[in-house]
């Protein structure tokens, strides 16, 4: 099974525990106004690469992934290539190789079947789920799409068992409100398979990429979070 | 027998041995055999560290202050113009007068802190430049002395060179060599000192004079005879060097404090009267361990006092400075003198030896903050305690300060008692020197492959006038087969350059108080080295992979530059398309270089690494076929060329690792930059990641690796604005050892900057 790839990083070390090999892939349906891979959004471009040549790429790097450490697909949206992914995660599986998805959760009953995402569960080991906005109305405003879905697809894997790590993109005036905050908490604490919770304070990296792809970056006056609201929503979402 | 031996080492026991086991050491000077009866590996975490003393910090204090005068001098705080330094060339001299008693570990180069000694036996053209440089003027009766009644190396040097070597030298084909300056890389064995005080060391020297060879003098023989009576001498003169400072070092060391002191004085010997590029200080760490703990087991000795003694040597090791001419800052910049020092690494009976001494040096970089020397090396293996390398990673994510090689592939060449003896060179401790060689150029080299030997630069016929490359493109086999021939060429001449170099040196510049304290039945290695390695390799991919035009000059019709047309694999991916030509170029040069016989028997190898020397031989060097512009600099070391690492650090990491280390048993030096924020999200990920990276790494075979974390923004910061305090102490790793950032002239800076700084997005 072909999936469309963006790139491959050999040394990731933010994206799933310890040392990964991350397979960035081509397509997402949302529109995150602070996304910082904006040249992944298209579908169904870059190279059609193999999931078996991608492991075997991977495999170059097993001598760093220590104990911990494996794959990770991230994106664009993995889930919008599900049996891609399946194919990918079960050849690991047969390795031995921890696996990971990096994704927001958006397809999952648009193009994601449940039928699917239990036969995800078997070779998953990890979800990272990004929760932009704990509120519906901030979450459309924000991504263009609504939040129900991922949340019904955090409560899913709940169900299913699979270990999960919630990230939350910190945005100044956009998500970062105390109110806010607490709302995705306390939705957190409906989940049983959450093992850590993840505050990613919004940064500029990714702007020049829209300025290249000619798109207006919609977040011109934002700054980064500072180190003090960093803090605050840290605590408030128990996280690392 | 054995009624025998205890006898002899009943006769022989010193009362500074108390509580000290084993047997065999006491008879022979085997430092080894101390080593392994007494140290005790430490399985502990960092916990048990102490901060600095106040002592300890009112004289790092008033020497950061020295330091900043030096640097707002230009350089150099203050010259000795009027005394030739030697052992007892000067009286004692402190970090500040005042605070003298607070010095724990005394001794200077010279009678002021910072002040640079008149070293003139290597050439005194060159110690008379370093000195104008700086607006000093040297005694005029010195030039007399040093030209009419007594020849330096670097003259009988140039006396003897062939045109050939000359001409050679002057387009830098051979480059960096050490004929203007000290060969350095000689690493005495300091540990002898303390262990067994000057007496005992003299004692055997004297047997060792009086069974030289069989009563047949041949010249080996009689040049060996003149050289012991020298190490000889300068063993005496250590003594009378250590009582200017009051202390009687003919008697072992019988304290944790006397014995890193003695064994101080030992290096200090070597920095008095020697200026090599390398002053090594060896492998120290676990062997003063053993005074440590038992002094702390007797209840003399607190984990404070331990650090202040650990501080106050290493204090010294800050401070050593020589005086150097231009040409030699272009090459090794920043005031490098690699007093390079080691913890960590492996026993051979399996045992690791990490003690809490390899705690407290490294812990240096946080009691005084970071900086280059000494030039601390992990001795790495994914072997050693968790605990150990999670510290070590800690302190390269803090300071960029130190760097790791691979015990794991040393230790089965070097044994477990090895040295680093310059910046990553392994050479076995007290048993063993190395004749230094700096570096071919074997990018410029594949230039004159195609140009018939003609330097484009200079227009010379440097190398043989064999047939030039004609066509249009350049074709991959022809290519191969010119390259090969000059490659020959190229081998034998560097071989006999360095052979004449090094019977000079040890002629006029003999390092007697290093050779003191190493044995007589010495083994010797003959260290050459590749610079332009990425360059050569990416020319050669892009030759064979895509297609290379010539663009010649129209006058002499030579190929100035190069036209590539199509993608080609380039080293530093993990492609073995690139890394199996860079494993073929390693190997055929050492290959070619081991047919010439070497001065004394010595066993050839080489190295890939360039130091900061990267940037000046990039300098002498046109355009290349991988794309590499006239002039621009060389990747350092084995490092893969600017840009060409496309597929992130451990895609770099692997292709490096596939060099292998038997073929370049003198180093394959690495250097790396890793934004912090792509080693994790958190202090423990990064941590643990960069643990994982360089288990990974060097569980693959590779030898050395620099690790520096921090983004480009600081280092264009700092370029912009040195004179912030934040940057005074700002050390980073390039290769092969650390240096400044603000010490770098601006073109090397710049280099760095435009190295690939692993991130990610």
């Amino acid at each position: 099974m072909k999936g469309y790839i963006h790139s491959t990083e050999s040394f990731g070390s933010a994206d799933g525990p310890g040392v990964r090999f991350i397979i960035f892939v081509n397509g997402c349906n949302l529109r995150c106004q602070f996304c910082h891979n904006p040249d992944t959004w298209k579908s169904n471009v870059g190279d059609e690469i193999e999931a078996a040549d991608l492991l075997k790429k991977a495999l170059r790097y097993r001598p760093y992934w220590g104990d911990e450490g494996g794959i990770t697909v991230s994106g664009g949206e993995p889930l919008l290539q599900p049996e891609f992914l399946l194919d990918l995660f079960t050849l690991a599986k047969k390795e031995g190789v921890n696996t990971c998805i990096d994704t927001a959760g958006n397809p999952y009953l648009n193009s994601l079947t449940e039928d699917m995402v239990e036969q995800l569960a078997k070779v998953t080991d990890l979800v990272m789920l990004d929760i932009k906005h704990a509120d519906e109305d901030g979450h459309k405003k924000l991504t263009g799409a609504t939040g129900k879905n991922i949340k019904a697809f955090a409560h899913k894997l709940s169900d299913l068992g699979v270990p999960m790590w919630i990230r939350h993109v910190l945005v100044p005036g956009i998500n970062d409100d105390e109110e806010s905050l607490k709302k995705l908490r306390s939705f957190i604490d409906e989940l049983q398979t959450v093992k850590r919770v993840e505050v990613l304070p919004y940064h500029t990296m990714g702007k020049y990429k829209w300025e290249d792809l000619g798109i207006e970056y919609p977040l011109k006056d934002v700054e980064p979070p500072t180190e003090e609201s960093i803090k605050k929503a840290k605590e408030i979402l128990g996280a690392k | 027998m054995a009624s025998v031996e205890t006898a002899a080492t009943l006769a022989a026991t010193k009362p500074q041995w108390h509580d000290f086991r084993g047997t065999k050491w006491k008879t022979e000077v085997n430092v080894k055999n101390f080593v392994k009866h007494n140290y005790k590996p430490f399985d502990g975490d960092k916990s048990f560290l102490e901060d600095s003393t106040a002592n300890t910090d009112d004289l790092w204090g008033a020497l950061q202050k020295l330091q900043k005068e030096e640097r707002a001098k230009g350089g150099v705080l203050d010259m000795d113009t009027d005394v030739v330094s030697s052992l007892t060339s000067h009286g004692a001299g402190y970090i500040d007068e005042a605070l003298k008693d607070k010095e724990v570990i005394v001794g200077l180069q010279t009678d002021k802190p910072l002040k640079r000694a008149f070293m003139p036996y290597g050439g005194i053209k060159m110690a008379e430049e370093s000195c104008e440089m700086y607006g000093y003027k040297p005694n005029p009766e010195f030039h007399k002395i040093f030209t009419e009644y007594h020849k330096t190396h670097n003259q009988a040097v140039f006396d003897a060179y062939t045109p050939e070597m000359r001409i050679a030298r002057r387009n830098k084909i051979m480059t960096g060599l050490p004929d203007t300056y000290g060969r350095g890389r000689i690493v005495g064995d300091y540990r002898r000192v303390a262990l067994y005080g000057i007496d005992f060391l003299i004692e055997e020297k004297e047997k060792d004079f009086a069974r030289c060879g069989n009563g047949t003098m041949t010249e080996e023989v009689v040049r060996t005879r003149l050289e012991v009576r020298e190490q000889i001498n300068a063993l005496k003169g250590m003594k009378e060097m250590a009582k200017i400072y009051g202390y009687d070092i003919s008697r072992p060391a019988e304290t944790a404090q006397e014995a890193v002191q003695w064994l101080y004085f030992g290096y200090l010997a070597a920095i008095k009267t020697q200026n090599g590029a390398a002053m090594s200080v060896g492998r120290v760490s676990t062997f003063l361990d053993i005074y440590f703990e038992r002094d702390m087991k007797a209840g003399k000795l607190t984990e404070k006092e331990a650090q202040e003694i650990i501080d106050h040597f290493c204090m010294k090791l800050r401070m050593v400075k020589f005086a150097r001419i231009q040409s030699y800052n272009e090459l090794f910049t920043g005031d490098p003198v690699w007093a390079t020092l080691e913890v960590g690494g492996l026993g051979n009976d399996g045992r690791h030896m990490v003690t809490k001494n390899d705690y407290r040096f490294l812990h240096t970089l946080e009691t005084m903050g970071p900086a280059p020397e000494p030039n601390l090396t992990v001795l790495y293996s994914k072997r050693l305690p968790k605990a150990f390398r999670d510290y070590a990673a800690e302190i390269s994510i803090k300071t960029s300060s130190i760097q790791y090689e691979n015990d794991d592939v040393m230790r089965p060449v070097w044994g477990d008692d090895y040295s680093i003896c310059c910046c990553v060179s392994a050479t076995e401790t007290g048993k063993e020197m190395q004749f230094f060689g700096a570096r071919a150029n074997l990018a410029k080299c594949l230039l004159y492959a195609i140009n018939g030997g003609v330097d484009v630069k200079s227009g010379d016929q440097v190398g043989p006038k064999y047939q030039r490359i004609t066509s249009e493109y350049l074709d991959y086999d022809e290519v191969m087969e010119k390259y090969d021939k000059m490659m020959d060429w190229l081998a034998e001449l560097y071989v006999n350059t360095l052979n004449l170099i090094h019977i000079m040196h040890d002629k006029y510049y003999y390092e007697a108080a290093e050779m003191a304290l190493i044995d007589t039945d010495v083994r010797r290695t003959f260290a050459t080295g590749i610079a332009g390695f990425s360059h050569v390799v990416d020319s050669l991919s892009a030759i064979k992979y895509a297609k290379v035009k010539t663009v010649r000059d129209p006058e002499t019709n030579l190929v100035v530059e190069y036209e590539t047309e199509g993608d080609f694999p380039k080293y530093g991916n993990d492609d073995d398309r690139a890394d199996d030509i860079a494993v073929w170029l390693l190997k055929t040069f050492m290959n070619k270089l081991k047919q010439y016989p070497t001065y004394r028997d010595s066993e050839p190898t080489t190295s890939i690494l360039t130091i900061t020397s990267n940037v000046v031989y990039g300098k002498a060097t046109t355009a290349t076929p991988d794309g590499r512009k006239a002039g621009a600099p060389f990747a350092p070391g084995a490092n893969p060329s600017y840009g060409a690492e496309q597929n992130g650090l451990l895609a770099s990491l692997n292709s490096v690792a596939k060099l292998p280390y038997d073929y370049a048993l003198d180093g394959i030096s690495n250097t790396q930059t890793i934004n912090p924020s792509a080693l994790g999200n958190n202090e423990t990920d990064r941590v643990n990641n960069l643990v994982n990276a360089m288990d990974g790494y060097f569980n693959q075979g590779a030898h050395h690796l620099n690790v520096n974390v921090f983004g480009i923004e600081k280092l264009k910061d700092a370029m912009e604005h040195p004179e912030k305090e934040e940057y005074a102490n700002f050390t980073i790793r390039v290769s092969g050892y650390a240096v400044k950032f603000i010490d770098l002239t601006h073109e090397q800076q710049l280099d760095v900057i435009s190295r690939t700084c692993h991130g990610q997005m």
